[in-house]
């Protein structure tokens, strides 16, 4: 009998070496329970026209896929088409898994849902998931973040959440993090954590990129539409890297160049950025192996980015894994870089494009005009700009 | 016999509880964590556990989260750790455990920090974020090597749990006492005398119970229950005040 190939996860979320479940014992049962509520639910009936019901009514799915053709005529290259999830409500893609993970919880009977949040963006998704499926909601997110993303603090509060400032460490995403799991690890009898990225322990990678991939699933199908043909490329950014998977998993069969751009702050050489490919190496973190930033001694490094959702230090274990078997290509995105796409697609197209999504049009800019003119680029717009508007007045010197 | 498996020997023959201290090495500095040792030691602890300290310690309450920082600006490494047991294992023959997160163990191979340990006296090794389902290679290495891998059971862990990490456990099985981090409140309910037959049931190993245990009463009703008390929080609290710690691991001694 022929061997079958290894099932990618396999059994336990192993991505190849990385993924797996690198979690206090206590949060075993909870991952085992997650895992089994899951699986179920799937693939049932109900849950899914539910879900479908939502991304239409409430979500506005699908989002458009947008010809941009004076950033196509401007850059002289290959046709772009930007996917809008800046559309979705709430303003970025990360309501797609939110409120998926909402409705899950709310079938486990959890009656509270936490989550972690950097730019915000998942936070306020969180929120308006837990609003609506009527779950009592905790946001933690870093002192720095809640600085620089100040909108959506007063967002997640409207939205009846709670807004838990992490003052210890980085005082970023990743402080966050810590703090949520151990939230979780007290009160995993009533709470579901709602992770906010395709990372953590198994089952957190393969739930988030299945609940994201509608993204993907909803382009090549409009793509095939409007030009009869598939993309050339597919551009996204990626921070813990949902958004990325989310697209490009419909196309991962389809041989199709892909690129993940990570936060090059101010440059690999500076060591401050967040180009886990670029500057790191494997290690253990957050539940899962994958890259990570760390010192020689394995603590995990400080990182920078002007983009509060990329400036994280690890990275989704099937990114690593889709990077070993060259399904998917890495390259980052300055600050500087991400900051002038960020002003050229505002005033090109009239879209203001989150911060984090300006590192993919940053690399749209360099890709584009070496492309021949019938090629096509797909570029994950992954959410709006209207919380980063502040900051990058700050950052230019304006007082608003 | 290894010196945890003889000190629970002669503990269970003379009817004693294990009294085990945990402090965080390199807080405030590792010359200061030499003289704790000697402290504890002198004071009744039959084992100690020493933390390594690592930039996300996502298993522990604010008081160790603090002492890692403060042990970190130290410049306090695993390998200036494994430097310390070498130096301590001159004077002293006491059990000594290693609490340390995995990625500090990852980075620097898994193979080389178990013959490392060894080399330099560590006796066993507790990793809260590494599960027996993850750790195939550490088992097998460490039995090779005669490092004790104990592992960590909970009030949430079911039947399943249980069989798969008592069985993996050698030295002693380490029950957090309560669903949460180091340092939060104790609770002496059923579920924890509840869970600690079924553990009883289910092996023969010896069990300690740690996270939340901060005074000799609670040690006491601890010590009724188990084979072992771990005090960490409290312990160092004390240390991060300046304050000496041998009366109170002394009161922690005979209450138990
Ligand atoms: C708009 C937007 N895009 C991208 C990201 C990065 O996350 P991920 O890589 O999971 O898509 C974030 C995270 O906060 C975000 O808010």
């Amino acid at each position: 009998m022929k061997k079958r190939p290894d099932k990618i996860p396999d059994r336990k979320g192993h991505f190849g070496v990385y993924g797996g479940r690198f979690v206090p014992e206590t949060l075993m049962p909870a991952l085992i329970e997650l895992e089994d509520a899951y699986r179920k639910l799937r693939k049932n009936k109900s849950f899914i026209k539910e879900l479908k019901s939502l991304h239409n009514n409430y979500i506005g799915r699908p989002t458009a896929l947008y010809f941009a053709e004076n950033l196509t005529k401007h850059l002289g290259g290959a046709k772009i088409y930007l996917k809008r999830e800046d559309l979705c409500h709430t303003g970025a893609h990360k309501i797609n898994n939110a409120i998926a993970q909402s409705l899950l919880a709310k079938k486990m009977g959890k009656t509270r849902v936490i989550a972690e949040t950097g730019a915000g963006q998942h936070g306020v998704a969180t929120a308006t998931g837990a609003a609506l499926a009527g779950l009592d909601c905790d946001i933690y997110m870093g002192s720095e973040d809640i600085r620089r993303q100040s909108l959506n603090v007063f967002r997640m509060k409207l939205l009846g959440a709670k807004v838990i400032e992490v003052s210890i460490g980085s005082k970023t995403l990743k402080d966050a993090i810590n703090e949520a799991l151990r939230d979780w690890t007290t009160n995993v009898q009533n709470t579901h954590y709602v992770m906010g990225t395709a990372f953590g322990p198994h089952p957190y990678p393969v739930m988030v990129r299945d609940f994201q991939s509608v993204i993907g699933n909803e382009a090549r199908r409009q793509i095939l539409k409007a030009e009869k043909k598939l993309p050339d490329l597919l551009i996204a950014c990626v921070g813990g890297g949902s958004n990325s998977i989310g697209l490009f998993h419909a196309f991962l069969k389809d041989n199709i160049k892909m690129t993940g751009v990570e936060a090059g702050g101010l440059g690999i050489r500076s060591g401050k950025h967040a180009a886990r490919f670029a500057g790191g190496s494997l290690g253990v973190f957050q539940g899962c192996k994958s890259y990570l930033l760390q010192d020689r001694d394995g603590n995990v490094l400080g990182t920078h980015s002007v983009s509060a959702g990329l400036d994280y230090a690890s990275i989704g274990p099937e990114h690593c894994y889709l990077r070993d078997t060259d399904k998917i290509n890495y390259t980052y995105a300055t600050d500087k870089e991400a900051l002038s796409a960020f002003e050229l697609l505002s005033k090109i197209e009239g879209i203001i494009p989150a911060l984090e999504s300006a590192h993919a049009i940053a690399e749209v800019v360099k890709a584009a005009p070496s492309m021949s003119k019938n090629s096509i680029i797909i570029v994950n717009l992954s959410g709006r700009g209207d919380k980063d508007v502040q900051e990058v007045a700050r950052i230019k010197g304006i007082e608003l | 016999m290894n010196r945890i498996d003889r000190t629970f020997k002669e503990l269970g023959r003379s009817g004693k509880k294990a009294l085990i201290p945990y402090i965080m090495a390199g807080d405030p500095d590792l010359d200061a964590t030499k003289t704790y040792i000697n402290d504890l030691e002198s004071s009744g602890a039959d084992i100690i556990e020493l933390g390594v300290p690592f930039s996300d310690p996502l298993a522990d309450g604010p008081t160790i989260q603090r002492a890692a920082e403060r042990s970190l600006k130290k410049g306090t490494t695993l390998k200036k750790v494994l430097g310390l047991v070498k130096d301590i294992r001159k004077t002293s023959e006491i059990p000594l455990i290693l609490m340390t997160y995995y990625n500090p163990v990852f980075k620097m191979g898994i193979e080389s920090f178990i013959t490392k340990a060894v080399k330099s006296g560590v006796d066993g090794v507790i990793i809260p974020d590494l599960i027996p389902d993850e750790a195939d290679e550490f088992i097998k290495l460490s039995k090779q090597h005669k490092l004790d891998t104990i592992f960590l059971l909970a009030p949430t862990s079911t039947n399943d749990r249980i069989r798969k990490v008592t069985k993996a456990s050698t030295g002693f099985i380490y029950y957090v006492s309560i669903t949460g981090i180091t340092g939060a409140k104790l609770s002496m309910g059923n579920l924890m005398k509840n869970t600690l037959d079924t553990i009883n049931r289910t092996t023969r190993k010896p069990v300690a119970v740690g996270f939340g245990v901060s005074n000799a009463k609670e040690a006491a009703a601890v010590a009724i229950l188990a084979d072992g008390v771990i005090i960490g929080s409290a312990i160092v609290k004390l240390i991060a005040k300046g304050k000496s710690i041998r009366s109170f691991v002394k009161n922690i001694r005979k209450a138990i």
